[in-house]
Parts: structure tokens; sequence; C-alpha cells
């Protein structure tokens, strides 16, 4: 009969190379999901050992301690006690310390010890710490601690040899008796004294150099200095800005432009009427619309996997907590942030690199009002129709200041949000302080890179797009049901629900001086903000789609009041003007609440600012 | 590990300047100005190896202030805010 499947935890501090032992031991053969009903990845895995023992892992979030602070962590201890529904309780827990830094670990696994679970510590990137100088009795710190001790280097080919070899030994024994769990919170005194008892230890079995990594010190002296570390900072997010917009773009524009090839196809191809139709504008625009993403989300998480695996990432928080931190934001923020100025999605995607959920959150919920470059079409449409290209104190041009002053509207609002989110909305999580491990440098692994790159595109592709295409054939099916009767001579779009409903809306939007040709234009809009362009220009039925922009901006010049224009830029900063944002909040959190709490404070926020901005403009005689 | 200095004049961490280096003395969660309950705190503070007897040194200072700063425990570099580092009395 053969050998049920063995169930492995890998436990461990943050920076432990808890990640890259996963990697190595299970390659490709890993899904990522979240726990049910937190924030909380699942990262699972399987392989086989060297004596065919069929072995599934888990990855669970790296914690100091069994305490349980947040969510993550409350994850680790519940896994490891067996009190997680659902879940089949680990034979074997594995316990991953980096050998250059033994003490937090140490006492981690003494914590360990008392819930009864099996266990067993690894030493792993055992390579960096010989090369150091520290030397490890492995069998006197095995005897010292009471539980199987084996060293590992995930990193290098058959470096985990020995942890393999232990699975099979501790597999041919059977099932390994779990003594009684005797855990319980430790207070601060037990905290201390369990510590001690490490530090005890590891006197007695690691002898450390004096001096700490001499590369480490170098870099950081340049990386932390107060002015060359910004100046780095600045540069590494100035390359990678332009990656996100130098690179992206045009694989974009060519996936663009072949779903719009692949939909001309289908259009000539089948007989005009429901189905081409729905293949072309629901079907095929709809996984473009999903697919279209994935090369921005490629190259930001390709800089933020190298920048986290090389140690970079704990040092940026550094450099830019407190001035994050006047905004209630946490330094790891940063980068989630400025990657929303591309597009929120790899932006929310991104704030994954923040342990704490209400820091999560809070960037979750502001990074929508970064101004994506999706607002770029529809904001230069409007500037260059209804802004003259004027100049301002001589050297200033007024069309570009609207646009700064658009881009900076959305960045002072998602500050002034997050502040209150910090005060009203999230007041019972513990706050985080800023306490973080400034891990040594090390060379990133390609193999690691790829494996993580591979996972969140497949988890997009997966879990976003599902929602994000269904929620693509419901805006196709609002702006083609009904059909126009017989003999229409409008726009078919002009008789559909979209219509329908933006005309139902057009009193509701009326005080922001918006006509019901505006509201009907809002609904595909709702797909990604720059198709409202296109729609606009299919509802005043003008001919030649997106190249007829210019075309489009003269007709809405002679139609529109610059208060109406005004009021619409002022939308554009605040709304919730794209569905695949939406879904992938929805996907990140867990939940529904979360979107629907942005879709409603985005709303709130974009009608109040196009009120103000309609009634002051036309009280100011623009109307 | 060495026992803590008591010729020495003790002060809080969060006042400590670049360059620094001495021994805690003790953890007095209670004096300092974290938003976190005093054990929590504490606790906190343990994991990442702030315990009596370990030596320290700072490493870096942040841009605005010297906020946050980085220092090294026995051989580890943990970045704090000053006023977390107030509770980390040193000598």
């Amino acid at each position: 009969m053969e050998a049920p499947l063995m169930h492995l935890a890998l436990v461990g501090t943050p920076n432990s190379g808890k990640t890259a032992l996963f990697n190595a031991l299970t390659g490709s053969r890993q899904k990522v999901a979240n726990y049910p009903g937190v924030t909380v990845e699942r990262k699972q895995g399987s392989f086989v050992t060297p004596l065919g023992r069929q072995v599934s892992l888990v990855d669970l979030p790296g914690t100091y301690s069994l305490r349980g602070r947040s969510p993550d962590e409350e994850i680790t201890r519940d896994m490891v006690l067996g009190r997680t529904p659902g879940e089949t309780v680990p034979d074997l827990v594995l316990c991953v310390a980096d050998s250059t830094n033994l003490r937090l670990t140490i006492r981690l696994v003494l914590e360990l010890k008392r819930t009864g679970r099996p266990l067993a510590l690894v030493l792993n990137m055992f390579d960096i710490a010989t090369r150091r100088g520290v030397t490890v009795d492995v069998a006197q710190l095995s005897q010292a601690l009471g539980v199987p001790v084996v060293t590992s280097i995930a990193v290098r080919k058959g470096g985990t040899a020995d942890l393999l070899r232990l699975t099979d030994d501790i597999s041919a024994q059977g099932q390994l008796p779990a003594s009684q769990n005797l855990w319980e919170p430790l207070t601060v005194a037990q905290l201390r004294a369990t510590q001690r008892e490490a530090d005890r230890i590891i006197a007695a079995t690691v002898s450390l150099p004096t001096r700490p990594d001499t590369w480490t010190s170098r870099i950081d002296a340049v990386v932390l200095h107060p002015v060359a570390g910004l100046a780095i900072l600045a540069l590494i997010l100035f390359v990678m800005f332009q990656a996100v917009f130098a690179w992206a773009q045009p694989l974009m524009e060519a996936l663009s432009s072949a779903f719009a090839a692949l939909g001309q196809l289908v259009h000539d191809t089948l007989p005009a009427g429901l189905l081409q139709s729905f293949l072309q504008n629901g079907v095929i625009s709809g996984v473009g619309s999903v697919i279209v993403f994935l090369p921005q989300i490629i190259i930001i998480f390709l800089f933020i996997l190298l920048l986290e695996d090389f140690g970079y990432m704990a040092r940026a928080a550094f450099l830019m907590d407190r001035i994050m931190g006047g905004a209630g934001l946490h330094g790891r923020a940063f980068i989630p942030l400025l990657s929303s100025f591309a597009c929120a999605i790899p932006g929310i995607m991104a704030t994954r690199v923040i342990d704490n959920r209400r820091d999560r959150l809070t960037t979750i919920l502001i990074a929508p009002l970064m101004t994506c470059s999706a607002r770029i079409p529809v904001y230069t449409l409007i500037i260059s129709a209804f802004i003259p290209d004027a100049q301002v104190w001589g050297w200033l041009n007024l069309r570009g200041l609207v646009m700064f002053g658009l881009y900076a509207v959305g960045i002072a609002s998602a500050l002034g949000v997050s502040f209150l989110i910090k005060f009203f909305m999230l007041r019972d999580y513990a706050p985080a302080p800023f306490m973080l491990e400034l891990p040594d440098y090390k060379l990133p692994r390609l193999k690691s890179i790829a494996i993580g790159i591979y996972t969140r595109a497949k988890m997009f592709l997966q879990r976003a797009g599902t929602t994000i295409f269904s929620m693509m054939v419901l805006i196709w099916f609002l702006a083609s049901f009904p059909p126009p009767p017989a003999g229409a001579q409008d726009p078919a779009i002009n008789y559909s629900f979209a219509a329908m409903i933006g005309k139902a809306l057009a009193p509701l939007l009326a005080p922001l001086g918006f006509n019901w040709q505006i509201a009907v234009a809002l609904i595909p809009g709702m797909a990604a903000r720059e198709v409202a362009v296109a729609a606009l220009g299919t509802v005043y039925a003008i001919e030649g789609g997106k190249e007829a922009a210019e075309q489009i901006g003269q007709v809405l010049a002679t139609k529109w009041s610059l208060a109406t224009a005004l009021s619409l830029l002022a939308w554009y900063i605040f709304a919730p003007q794209c569905a695949s944002t939406l879904a992938v909040i929805r996907r990140e959190t867990g939940s529904s609440k979360w979107m629907v709490i942005t879709f409603g404070y985005m709303l709130a926020l974009a009608y109040a600012a196009s009120l103000v901005t309609y009634q002051i403009a036309v009280a100011l005689g623009a109307g | 590990m060495t026992e803590a200095n008591d010729a020495r004049p003790q002060l809080p961490l969060g006042l400590a300047k670049r360059g620094y280096s001495g021994v805690i003395h003790r953890i007095a969660a209670a004096d300092s100005g974290s938003a976190l309950s005093d054990i929590e705190l504490e606790s906190r503070l343990i994991e990442l190896g702030f315990v009596e007897g370990a030596r320290v040194e700072v490493l870096h200072e942040g841009i605005v202030g010297g906020d946050p700063i980085a220092v090294r425990v026995e051989n580890v570099t943990i970045a704090v805010r000053r006023r977390e580092a107030m509770a980390i009395i040193v000598a």
C-alpha cells in the first residue's frame, strides 16, 4: 500500500530564506490562494522524497513568535496547533533559520517545542554562514534543543539533500508521536527567559565572527545615507517608472492591437448579429482587457522581487518611513502607491509586501486615487478641447499646469483619505510601529524570481481574470441590449440598457453639469477609463473610433460648456471608473466589503468634487 | 555578551546619536510614548532581540529628524522609530 501523503509546514522568521527553501523543494508545483475569510496568502506545494514519499508542503507566514499579533501570524500559530478548520495538522514542522543570524530563530524553536508537534530545525544559507566564519556544532545544537537539525543551501542544486534525507528518515519511522500541547501565549517574563535560554544555547554551540558582513556595511553606508540614499531611491524609482511606461507600453499596444485585429477578424468572418457582437465586443475585448495588463504586472513584479530578494525593500521603507508616516502610511506602501501611477492593478497586487493588514488595507483603498495611465487619454481629450494653449507667467504652459493639478489633487486626496482611515475606520487594529529587520544583502536568484513572477502572473490571470471577464461581459450586455428597433437613426447604444440607465441617472448628474450623453458614456467607461473617450464618440455618433479623438474634442467643445468639462475632469480624478480595479480589490482583500467601500467612497468624492467644481465654475460665468 | 556596565551614564536608545554603542541595561516600556501597550511593546522588542545584556550600536539615522534609526543588536540590524527606542535603556 502506498504511504499516505505526508504534510510538512515551513515556519520561520521573516528573512530566514523560507521562501527560497520552499521554491527549491517544490519548484513550480505551487498553488497560491488565500486562507478562507482572511487576506493571508496560502502557499502550498508538493514534492517527492528520494525514497518516493509524496509530500505536501505549506509555507506559513513569517513570524518571530506564536503570539499571533496579526492575521498572518494567527494563521501560522493556528496551523501549527492544528486549529485551522479544513487544514491537515502538519506531520512535521520545519523551522527555518538564517544560519548567519540564529538568535531570534532559536528562541522561536524553543517556543515551537512547547506545542508538542514533531519539529526539526533547518539551518538555511549555511554556505553564507560558513563564508562569514560562523561555525555551528550541529550535533551539539541538536542535542541542546532536543530536535533534529539539518543544514541546507536552498539556492544551490542539491543543497536540500540533507533535509530530504531527514524527511525520509522521519517518514520511515511512521507517524511521529505528537506530545501534549503545553503552549500558551508567553508572558513578557517567559519571553525574556526564552531569549536568555536561546542565547545560552548559541553561546555553547555556535561561534560567531566579531565583525558584521562587510558588504552589507559598505552598501548601507551609501544606500542609507540621508542624501545619497534618497538619490539612489529616486534613481531606482525613475528606472522602474521608465520601464513600466517605456518597456510595457509597446507590449501593451501590441497586445491591444492583436486583440483588436482578432476582434476585427471575427467581425469580418461572422455575419452581423448578436453572436458577432458578443464574440468581438464581449469575449475578445473582455479577455484582451485582462491580458493587456500582464506586461505591466510582470515588469513591476520583476523590480519588486529583485529589490525584495536583494534586501533593498526594507531599506526603502526605512528611508520613506517618516515621510509616509505623516499620512498614516507604512514605509512599505511607497512602492505599491508609486506603481499605481502606471496602473492601480499591479499597485494593489504589490501591497502584498506590506505585512500588516491595517496598513495593507489603507494602501489598497487609496491606490486607485493615484492618477493611473488610463486617465491620461480622458484628461488629454478634455484639456486640449477646452483649455487654451496659453502661457502662464510667461513660461508655464496652462495645459501642462492643469494636468499637473489633476495629478496633485489625486495625491493630496490619497493622503487625506489615508489620514481619515487611520483615525476613523481601522481604529480597532493595533497600529504597527515601524520595527523591521534590515537583512544582509544577498544576490537575487533568477530561479526564485522567475517562480515568483510566474505565480503572480498565473494568479492574476486565473483569479482577477475571471472576475474582470465577467464584468466585461456584463458591460457589453448593458451596452448592446435591447437591440435598436428596425430603421433606427441614432447609434445602437442609445437604445440599450446603458442608455436607459444613463437617462435615468441624468437628473442625478444634472447638478454636476453632465448631460445624458455623458451619463451613457460613463457606463461602458466602467470597463476601462479610456473607453469613455470612444464611448463619447459613439454616443455623439462620430465615426472613426479612437483615431477620431481630435474630432471628438472639436465636437465636445461646441456641445459642452467649460464648466461641464472642468466638472468631468474633477469626476475622473476620483470616480471608481474601472471594473478591473474593483475586481482586483475584491480578490486581494478576499471580500466584497472593501470593494463596495472603495466604490462608495470614491463615488461620493467624485460627486462632491464635480458638484463643487461645476457650481463654482457656473457662478464664475463659465456655464 | 557582557553584563551592563554601571559606570557609564544610562540613556534611552531613542536619544542616542549615530555611532553610539552600548549595552542594553533594561527595557522600560512604560516610559516611552509608543502607541502600543507596554506589554505589547516590550514583547515586540524582546522578539527582535532587544534583551538585557545585548550589545547595540546605532548604525544609521533616517532623513527627517534622524528618525527612524538602524540599530545593530548583536548580529542583527533592526530599524526602529526613536519613539519605540525610548523604551530601551542603554549604558
